[in-house]
């Protein structure tokens, strides 16, 4: 069976599923996101009350979890910077930076 | 019968001369006929005038055309005869069947120089005794099969009994009349 | 045994389908293919059938609610003519791009306007490049003949495609005519079951049909329908001989009538074949050696095969029922010069537009085409009408 990580820009007639059909779900894992991002979400610790209203939010799922439902730092190879997390954090502990170049 | 014989059928929307044409071609085959049977569709509605087809062969038939030089003619309504020329292309050694009161010297006239036979049938009369009911094309079936002999009136009668009670499963009172409007046509049918 | 009959083509397509017994029939009525799914719905509500008949609000939805059917695995059917098809037109493409073999009868019909009820063929020429398999069917035995081999030919895994077969609206579609039917069961064993490699339901392969395909895949995708394509040429091929096994009849890409020592031949498709094969026999018997090729397999076409089968003649007359306002040649004329082209075959060939919007197709319209071909000087004037009224 042809994987959708093994399919890229080169690759030729032969190599590609009929129709494009996607026989691998749940794929975006695979597809690093984070290099889209222009702004970045800096996180605070200090200032996070885990809250939760962050991560529900986040498109991306680049807010990791834990089991005790606290929040971790951003996961930046997902993020793409659109800063709604930062925009319902209350406390002011998601502040956005420019990407560094 | 000859190889193939061709039938125009001329009526008017509602009065049932395209289901004739498919009952004529349904019995044709029933006796082991080749056969064609279809209308002409145009913008017709109840009361317009309406042609149908029907080739019945003892060979496959390939023709997909119209017919335009019948063996015979059909007249489901006398009122056609001021307004449509019935009589196009019709063969002079055939046959042309009206549905008609009148008479060969009122009737003549009508048909555009025709000099072949001319058959009448009072088939308003029939379906009203028969059927209480005006629907002029059961008498004009058996009318056709009677002067074409395409198929031996009792093969036929039968033929059509069991195609009724198939029909009108649940209407078995209008199997009699249907087959007693059959009957009556295939002894009232004369030629002018 | 076959069962001997007396059908419409609507009816004897209805009929197929009956037997085909698909997953789901999804259908909006447009004249004159109005009839199959009305017939087919009484087999629903009969009972004589499982499928789920979907009574959609417009084609647009019959042929996405057949997509959705057949990608999800089961085995979908519609029936269309016209401005049905037209309203389809583009999901059309996306059944054919997603590889997804439904099966449609297409009841030819003029497109409007002005609004025209009865037959040509614009409607399947509007389409033929939508990436379906297009069969054609000069009589309601060839319609019912090619609905039983479709899915065969459809669902072959190296086709994957869908399938369309076409019949003459009105003159095939509502002309009641002999036809030999197959037994259900022996139907049943032919068309088979359907098993996709890869379908929307397979809980242990969740998959994603339809993606976004951008620069660097479509011109490839395409690659692979016209692959599909070519395939579909070699899997017509094996199921038309194994349904001559089963009844009898002879199947192949085209019919040739009289055609193997003909000088003047007529290429056309549908109904009008029957009409030509008449008129062929007529002239014979005076000596003229007329002859028919009838083209049953339009998609894909079969250019070299066709070009070849003409290679003798002295001259050739392709009939398009469509009306040609191009300025140049109608789509079956195109497919068969190019086919001759490129084989290197030089016969002088003319094109006459012809049946447009129900105009009937006589005997001696066809005697006075075979009479041009006799006649034929020189290409001065390819494209021309048939049947034209002008001063």
């Amino acid at each position: 069976m042809i994987i959708i990580m093994n399919i890229n820009k080169d690759s030729t007639w032969e190599e590609l599923t009929p129709g494009g059909t996607i026989y691998d779900a749940g794929n975006a894992r695979e597809f690093k996101t984070g290099d889209w991002r222009s702004a970045k979400p800096v996180f605070n610790s200090d200032l996070c009350k885990q809250c939760g209203l962050c991560f529900p939010v986040c498109p991306d799922d680049a807010i990791p979890v834990g089991k005790d439902m606290a929040r971790g730092d951003f996961n930046y190879d997902y993020c793409k910077g659109c800063g709604v997390c930062a925009k319902v954090c209350p406390f002011k502990a998601i502040t956005m930076e420019e990407e560094e170049k | 019968m000859k190889d193939l014989i061709e039938i125009r059928w001329h009526g008017r929307g509602g009065q049932g001369a395209k289901t004739a044409s498919l009952l004529l071609a349904d019995a044709a085959f029933n006796t082991g006929k080749y056969i064609q049977g279809f209308p002409e569709y145009g913008p017709e509605r109840m009361g317009a005038p309406i042609t149908a087809y029907n080739r019945i062969s003892t060979k496959p038939i390939r023709l997909h055309s119209n017919i335009y030089e019948p063996d015979y003619v059909v007249v489901v309504d006398d009122t056609l005869l001021s307004s449509v020329d019935v009589t196009a292309g019709l063969k002079e050694d055939g046959a042309i069947v009206i549905n008609t009161t009148r008479t060969a010297e009122e009737i003549r006239p009508l048909l555009n120089g025709y000099n072949g036979k001319v058959y009448s049938i009072d088939a308003k009369t029939i379906s009203e005794r028969a059927l209480g009911r005006y629907f002029p094309n059961t008498p004009m079936l058996a009318a056709i099969v009677k002067v074409t002999e395409i198929m031996l009136v009792k093969d036929f009668i039968k033929d059509m009994e069991g195609s009724f009670k198939h029909k009108f499963a649940k209407k078995l009172e209008v199997v009699d009349g249907n087959m007693k409007a059959l009957k009556m046509a295939i002894e009232e049918v004369k030629e002018l | 045994m076959s069962i001997r009959e007396r059908l419409s083509g609507n009816e004897a397509t209805a009929f197929a389908m009956k037997q085909i017994n698909p997953d789901v029939v999804a259908a909006f009525p447009i004249t004159p293919s109005t009839e199959i799914p009305q017939y087919f719905s009484t087999y629903v509500a009969n009972g004589q059938v499982d499928t789920e008949f979907v009574a959609v609000e417009g084609e647009h939805s019959a042929m996405a609610a057949c997509i959705g059917a057949e990608a999800a695995g089961g085995r979908a059917m519609t029936a269309t003519s016209s401005q049905g098809l037209a309203y389809m037109w583009e999901m059309v493409q996306i059944a054919s791009s997603s590889r997804l073999p439904i099966v449609m009868p297409l009841i030819n019909r003029a497109i409007s306007g002005p609004l025209n009820i009865h037959c040509d063929h614009t409607d399947a020429m509007a389409s033929r490049d939508c990436g379906w398999i297009m069969l054609f069917s000069e009589d309601n035995q060839e319609a019912y003949d090619n609905m039983i081999m479709a899915h065969r030919i459809a669902e072959h895994k190296d086709v994957m495609l869908p399938l369309m077969v076409c019949q003459d609206g009105f003159i095939t579609s509502h002309s009641i005519e002999n036809i030999e039917l197959i037994e259900d069961d022996i139907v049943k064993e032919f068309v088979g079951t359907y098993k996709p490699a890869h379908y929307l339901l397979n809980k242990k392969e969740p998959i994603a049909v339809g993606p976004m395909d951008l620069q660097p895949y479509l011109t490839e995708h395409k690659k692979q329908q016209a692959v599909a394509m070519e395939n579909a040429k070699i899997v017509i091929k094996e199921v038309s001989e194994d349904f001559e096994k089963m009844t009898g009849r002879k199947y192949d890409f085209f019919e040739g009538y009289k055609l193997e020592d003909a000088e003047y031949v007529i290429v056309c498709m549908n109904s009008t074949a029957g009409t030509v094969k008449e008129t062929i026999d007529k002239l014979r018997e005076l000596g003229v050696k007329a002859g028919l090729l009838k083209i049953r397999m339009f998609r894909p076409f079969p250019g070299e095969e066709i070009a070849k089968a003409l290679s003798n003649a002295k001259s050739v007359a392709v009939l398009d029922r469509v009306p040609l306002v191009s300025a140049t040649g109608g789509p079956l004329y195109e497919d068969v010069v190019s086919g001759m082209f490129v084989e290197g075959i030089n016969v002088p060939t003319i094109n006459y537009t012809y049946g447009v919007g129900g105009r009937d197709v006589t005997v001696e319209q066809i005697e006075k085409v075979y009479a041009d071909l006799q006649g034929l000087k020189d290409m001065k004037e390819p494209y021309r009408f048939l049947g034209l009224k002008s001063k």
